[in-house]
C-alpha cells in the first residue's frame, strides 16, 4: 500500500506498525513527534499502531531556530 | 545578587534567552550557547530528513533538556492552525513539555507578527494548557491583550527579526512595560551587546536572540558580550540612572580650592 511520508508518496508492506516503519527508516535516537492525518500519536502506541493505506504520516525533530 | 527571572513560576539565573539558528555547525551551537550562560534556548520544530544525513547528530544530544530548558518555536508558521498544530508535536516530541515560544509571521519580507493571527494561536494554546511565551509587535494595547489571554510572557520585537537594528521603540517597550503584569522580554532586532544592555535598562526582564550572535564574526566571544551587556543592563535599571542635565555639574568639591 502507499502512504505519504514527510510529504513524499512511499509504498510499505501491508499490515505495518508505525514502529515498524520508524525503525526502517533508522533515526538516530528517540527525540522525534508523529502525527498521521494531523493527528499527534504519543509514543506509546507506536508498537500497536497499524498504518493505512494513503495515512498521511509527518516525522519531526528539533533543529536549529531563533 | 539574588535577583531572577521568573516566567509562570520558573525561575531562570540567566536573563539572556537565545536560538539555535544560523551556526555554522552543532559544536559553534553548544560553544556559544554555553558561552552565552543562557539556561532558556529555543529550538525550531521541522521535518525530519528521511534517507539523507540519518547519521547527523540531533541538536537535543548537544542541547540537552536535562540542562537547559528548551522553547520550542512556531517559525515560519503563517496561521494560528500551523502554530497551535507545531506546539502539539513539540509537546510530544520533548515529553509532555509546556512551554513555548509562540510566534506566527505576516510576511516573508519583514516577518513582521499577524496579530489576529497570533491571539487567536494563544488562546487555543493557553486553553490546551500550553505555557505561552509570545513574539509579538510593539504595539502595548495587543500586548496587554495577551497578557490576559493568558501568555506568561509577552515578547515584542525591538526591530524586525535578524534585522541587528537595535531598540528602535523605546517609548512603545516603556509602554508595555509599565503595563504588563508578566514578564516583558525584547525578542528580535538586537545587533550588539549595547543593544541588549539598553533593553534591559529600560526595564525589560530579558532578551531573546539568535542572530547577533550566530552571524557575529566570532559568535563564541559575541556571546560572552551578549551575557553582559543584558546583566550590565539589569544592574543598571536595578541600581536606577541619574537624572539627566542641561549643564555641567562638578564631581569634584569647590571649597578648599587653592588660588
Amino acid at each position: 500500500m502507499n502512504i505519504v511520508l514527510n510529504n513524499e508518496c512511499k509504498s510499505v508492506q501491508n499490515n505495518i506498525t508505525l514502529a515498524e516503519l520508524i525503525a526502517g527508516l533508522a533515526l538516530k535516537g528517540s527525540r522525534y513527534a508523529v502525527e498521521i492525518n494531523q493527528k499527534i500519536i504519543p509514543k506509546a502506541e507506536h508498537q500497536h499502531l497499524l498504518l493505512q493505506a494513503d495515512d498521511k504520516i509527518e516525522i519531526v525533530r528539533a533543529i536549529g531556530g531563533g | 545578587m539574588n535577583d531572577l527571572l521568573d516566567v509562570s513560576g520558573r525561575k531562570f539565573e540567566s536573563r539572556l534567552l537565545v536560538g539555535t539558528g544560523k551556526y555554522k555547525d552543532l559544536l559553534e551551537t553548544e560553544a556559544a550557547i554555553r558561552a552565552s550562560g543562557a539556561n532558556i534556548v529555543t529550538v525550531a520544530i521541522r521535518r525530519v530528513n528521511i534517507g539523507q544525513n540519518a547519521d547527523e547528530p540531533n541538536l537535543l544530544d548537544v542541547i540537552s533538556p536535562n540542562e537547559f530548558t528548551i522553547l520550542p518555536n512556531t517559525a515560519f508558521c503563517y496561521t494560528a492552525d500551523e502554530a497551535v498544530r507545531t506546539c502539539l508535536l513539540a509537546r510530544e516530541l520533548l515529553d509532555g513539555h509546556s512551554l513555548v515560544k509562540l510566534e506566527v509571521l505576516g510576511d516573508q519580507q519583514t516577518l513582521y507578527p499577524n496579530v489576529t493571527e497570533t491571539l487567536d494561536a494563544a488562546k487555543q494554546l493557553v486553553k490546551e494548557g500550553f505555557e505561552v511565551m509570545v513574539y509579538t509587535s510593539d504595539d502595548p494595547i495587543i500586548a496587554k491583550q495577551l497578557e490576559e489571554i493568558g501568555c506568561v510572557s509577552v515578547m515584542p520585537l525591538a526591530a524586525p527579526i535578524g534585522s541587528g537594528l537595535g531598540v528602535q521603540n523605546k517609548y512603545n517597550l516603556m509602554t508595555i512595560i509599565e503595563n504588563a503584569g508578566v514578564p516583558v522580554i525584547v525578542d528580535a532586532g538586537v545587533g550588539t551587546a549595547s543593544d541588549a544592555a539598553i533593553a534591559m535598562e529600560l526595564g525589560c526582564e530579558g532578551v531573546l536572540m539568535n542572530t547577533a550572535i550566530a552571524q557575529a564574526k566570532n559568535p563564541v566571544l559575541m556571546a560572552s558580550a551578549m551575557k553582559k551587556g543584558v546583566e550590565a543592563g539589569r544592574e543598571a535599571f536595578l541600581a536606577g540612572r541619574m537624572p539627566r542635565r542641561r549643564y555641567a555639574s562638578a564631581s569634584s568639591p569647590i571649597d578648599g580650592t587653592i588660588g
